[in-house]
């Protein structure tokens, strides 16, 4: 299973979004995409998906173009965890997984859950904590709680290609190192790639194998952690000084961000 | 676990079959004209052989006008339960219904034009119809989706520009016909079942049937769609050809019985509701049993409207909209 972008350009009415970025996921990795805001790092995994169209470049997933792929069986191979789900409508959190199940089923649009997808619904409610809110509708769950059912539909679909974005936004300490260990345990014992775009320097430090730093749509660089994240680079990037030391368990890269004084008069500040 | 399966809708929907069964034969027999409740059931059982001891005249009020009523109620009321599910499941809100977005009158204005240029052609009104809800449905649509989807005030506010200008056109029409049929046509307007047509009655109770199957046959889809037109194309939904199915479906639902039987209101509205109250938001359930729901309700509200103050008759959607809006205003503080 390998997903592969090839020199992808996407342009919205004449604003480059992403600039002739290539990179390829491989099995058993985690790539991060990491970058200032308006970099493209949303976009440019909407376009990997095959959801946003390119103006140029190509998107293999197995070596075949992605626009020639229906959409179930490209689903059955990437799940993608965002947050958008809008719940309108009182929906319980294991038919919320289960939803997860949608582009294994033999009929498009009816059909039931098979014993396998409830088995799998319940193992992957069991990794995220959920079991016991299996029942909850999904507007009564906290912010947190709703993300991890969110990972948890992802996991269900049982894709090797996972792609990320921002999925620790909501989530408190414990629970931004549980999801992202939920998804190198995936890349460990499943040998699924993954794609994680975030704002967490540290997390990606953390987790990631790789990490492609991305400005104005272009790519700045892209290495091992300890290769991307230093302070000139970063200084470059996002235009601040951070310290960059060892961390003092996992020994990578750990970033701290120093923040100058804005000089602005005192009059204006006092509001 | 906590979730629908085939077995539990076939039982719902087994269990509401019967009851409109039930609903169609009980409600045959009420109204201004008392009938002998025994002759009548056997008439009805023998379907329509008068072997049971009714005068031609009982025999006639059952078979020539309750009957066919009932059952142009229970399409119409089927169909607007089902294109209420269609729609908020596509537009993402449980408050969308046809009449309130307008759509209703997109058809009622097919309907017009059809009767004032082609009266004597009664098959041009389902279609222009259906063209008329399908053109008012593109508009609300496209008023209505934002960023986020249609969130509740974009939708409420673009089924009022919708409806308001769509009801200014009918006004225009309406003048543009003789006196004498502007009262009947106010009433049709409101929701009138008097007018079975023996011809059109067919065409909608299987427009009614078969739009019901083609949204189930949807459901799948249509669960992951009402959570985010993204989320869904993520997992596999082929979202721009379900998308056309439901405007096709639901245009065609709500044209055919507009059509048939004016605009009766909130049905899509009242019928989808209490069914995910009490089946949950599985559209494998919601649809049928909102179909076969919405049926009853109809039928019901009908045999209300014309027996309250028999011999004289209410529009049903009168009675409709009594029951509808106290739900609107609460599911819109809800919301």
């Amino acid at each position: 299973m390998t997903l592969e972008g090839h020199n992808i350009t996407v342009a919205y009415d004449h604003r480059i979004a992403v600039a002739d970025v290539t990179l390829s996921l491989k099995q058993g990795e985690i790539t991060s995409i990491i970058g200032p805001n308006g970099a493209g790092k949303s976009t440019l995994l909407r376009t990997l998906n095959g959801q946003l169209p390119r103006s140029s470049g190509a998107v293999l997933l197995d070596g075949e173009p992605i626009e020639r792929l229906n959409r179930r069986s490209i689903s059955r191979r990437i799940a993608v965890v965002a947050q958008e789900a809008e719940l309108r409508f009182p929906v319980t959190v294991v038919e919320f997984v289960l939803g997860g199940r949608f582009a294994w089923a033999t009929h498009s649009g009816w059909g039931w859950e098979t014993e396998r997808d409830v088995d799998i619904a319940e193992s992957v409610l069991r990794e995220t904590e959920l079991s016991d809110l299996s029942a909850r509708l999904m507007n009564e769950l906290s912010g947190g709680e709703r993300q991890r059912a969110l990972m948890a539909r992802a996991l269900a679909t049982e894709a090797p290609i996972l792609l990320l974005d921002e999925p620790t936004a909501n989530l408190d300490l414990s629970h931004q190192a549980t999801l992202l260990s939920l998804v190198r345990a995936r890349c460990d014992q499943r040998r699924a790639a993954a794609l994680v775009v975030t704002h967490d320097i540290n997390l990606a430090s953390e987790f990631a194998d790789n990490i492609l730093l991305m400005k104005q749509g272009r790519t700045v660089h892209s290495g091992k952690p300890e290769q991307v994240l230093t302070p000139e680079i970063l200084h470059d990037v996002f235009e601040i000084r951070v310290l960059v030391d060892a961390h003092p368990v996992t020994g990578g890269p750990r970033i701290t961000p120093v923040h100058e004084p804005i000089s602005v008069n005192r009059d204006s500040r006092s509001v | 676990m906590n979730r629908v399966t085939l077995r539990k809708t076939i039982i719902a929907c087994a269990a509401m079959a019967a009851a409109l069964l039930l609903a169609i034969v009980l409600m045959s027999l009420l109204g201004s004209e008392p009938l002998p409740v025994r002759a009548s059931l056997c008439a009805l059982a023998s379907f329509g052989t008068n072997a049971c001891g009714l005068t031609q005249d009982q025999f006639d009020i059952l078979f020539q006008i309750r009957l066919p009523r009932i059952l142009l109620a229970a399409a119409v009321g089927g169909s607007l339960a089902t294109a209420g599910a269609g729609y908020q499941a596509l537009l993402r809100n449980p408050l969308a219904e046809p009449y309130l977005l307008g759509i209703s009158n997109g058809a009622a204005v097919g309907t017009m034009i059809a009767l004032v240029f082609f009266g004597a052609i009664e098959w041009t009104r389902p279609i222009l119809a259906f063209s008329g809800a399908l053109l008012a449905t593109l508009a609300v649509y496209r008023l209505a989706r934002g960023r986020a989807g249609a969130t509740p005030e974009r939708l409420i506010l673009a089924g009022v520009i919708v409806t308001t200008f769509l009801s200014s056109v009918i006004v225009f029409v309406t003048v543009l016909m003789d006196a004498t049929r502007i009262r009947s046509f106010t009433f049709w307007l409101l929701g009138d079942l008097s007018g079975a047509s023996k011809t059109l009655l067919p065409v909608t109770i299987v427009i009614a049937i078969a739009g019901a199957l083609a949204l189930t046959l949807h459901a799948r889809s249509l669960n992951l769609l009402m959570l985010g037109e993204r989320d869904a194309f993520d997992l596999g939904v082929e979202v721009g050809r379900v998308r056309i199915v439901v405007f096709l479906v639901a245009s065609l639902l709500v044209g055919s019985s507009v059509a048939a039987s004016g605009s009766v209101g909130y049905v899509g509205l009242v019928v989808p509701h209490l069914a995910r109250l009490s089946l949950g938001s599985d559209n494998r359930i919601t649809i049928p049993a909102a179909a076969l729901g919405g049926a009853l309700f109809v039928i019901v509200a009908d045999t209300v409207a014309r027996t309250v103050i028999a011999p004289r008759e209410l529009p049903v959607g009168a009675i409709t909209a009594l029951i509808g809006a106290p739900l609107f205003i609460y599911l819109l503080r809800r919301a």
